[in-house]
């Protein structure tokens, strides 16, 4: 019971949070409920799907085929398998991480991990077309175009940042969620 | 839509691992359902947080803010306020448009949509579970910054 109550404190103090703020200001409150009702809609509509495609994934692919292809020595191959995984993937980018823990267990290499989640934060091909409609197509194209060449810097510094002893423990981590 | 499309693949995926093999979906369905459960409570907290957020950081106020600002002053905050706010693209969007009609500038926007995009404050919580404290950190320091050069491109590019 006290482990299950560990667990769920964040969950517990940003209820409080909520509580808190229907005593202060009621008509905000109603603003943030219904927020978060929308948010828990998209998040009961996209992420099951995910998670059970992730499962299925964890099962049936082999490690050996997902090194072969997005591996430490997969080269160009993985990078581009990497941005169009990310770029087709659907839902906020928090339900990237999961995915990325799946990729890890199969042997994906990091810097195709960090690629992967940089594409599904930011080149997702469903919201690349919104953009398009709301902001013009010269405002789309222009920030996709700085956008890819951006996340593969980004990889690569990041990849650079971290020591292989903690990448080691990233992966380790993965591997027991 | 594409949750529909999301949904039918995933329905074939269930049948076709179940018509191979009963106890490897069985599995594979055990293992969908731990690690969904694994991280709901940080879910739920932060959609939580972002409920109270955006209740203060509505249209409007942005707007107000960023309206009759230009410059990088209006930059630094546009980012900030894309980096705190987490807005699902369909809103975000539509709302980067109107607040464009609005007077806001096109450098604030590319700023504000690419930290909305690449930087989540309030999905740190999350990114941490998997990835850890320093990793989570640098990740959305660099793409902090990065948004500058998208917003400069975007006013050099797009004007």
């Amino acid at each position: 019971m006290s482990k299950l109550i560990k667990r769920y404190s964040f969950f517990l103090f940003a209820l409080l949070a909520m509580v808190m703020l229907a005593i202060w200001d009621w008509s905000r409150e109603v603003k943030a409920l219904h927020v978060l009702y929308f948010s828990l809609k998209e998040m009961l509509l996209v992420i099951p799907p995910i998670f059970l495609l992730l499962g299925f994934l964890d099962i049936w692919v082999p490690k050996e085929t997902m090194t072969r292809y997005m591996g430490q020595e997969a080269g160009m191959k993985g990078v581009l398998l990497a941005i169009f995984i990310g770029s087709a993937a659907a839902g906020p980018l928090y339900g990237a991480f999961p995915v990325a823990a799946v990729l890890m267990k199969k042997g994906v290499s990091f810097t195709n991990i960090l690629i992967f989640i940089g594409a599904w934060s930011t080149t997702k091909i469903p919201m690349f077309l919104f953009e398009m409609a709301a902001l013009g197509p010269r405002f789309a194209w222009t920030r996709l175009a700085v956008d890819i060449p951006g996340i593969i810097i980004i990889a690569w510094i990041l990849n650079r940042m971290v020591s292989s002893k903690e990448k080691e423990k990233i992966y380790q981590n993965a591997d027991n969620l | 839509m594409f949750n529909i499309a999301l949904y039918i693949i995933c329905g074939i995926v269930v049948i076709l691992s179940w018509l191979k093999d009963k106890q490897k979906t069985k599995l594979a369905l055990l293992k969908a359902w731990k690690s969904f459960e694994n991280i709901l409570p940080q879910f739920l907290g932060v959609l939580v947080l972002i409920g109270i957020m955006l209740a203060y950081l509505d249209t409007q106020t942005i707007s107000k803010i960023l309206g009759d600002q230009s410059g990088w002053w209006g930059i630094i905050i546009a980012a900030m306020i894309g980096a705190v706010t987490l807005i699902p693209g369909f809103v975000a969007f539509p709302t980067a448009a109107l607040l464009l009609k609005n007077g806001a500038g096109l450098m604030q926007m590319g700023a504000f949509v690419s930290t909305l995009m690449m930087v989540g404050i309030v999905t740190m919580p999350v990114e941490i579970k998997y990835f850890g404290r320093k990793l989570t950190i640098y990740r959305n320091l660099l793409a902090f910054l990065f948004s500058f050069l998208v917003a400069w491109v975007i006013g050099v590019v797009a004007k």
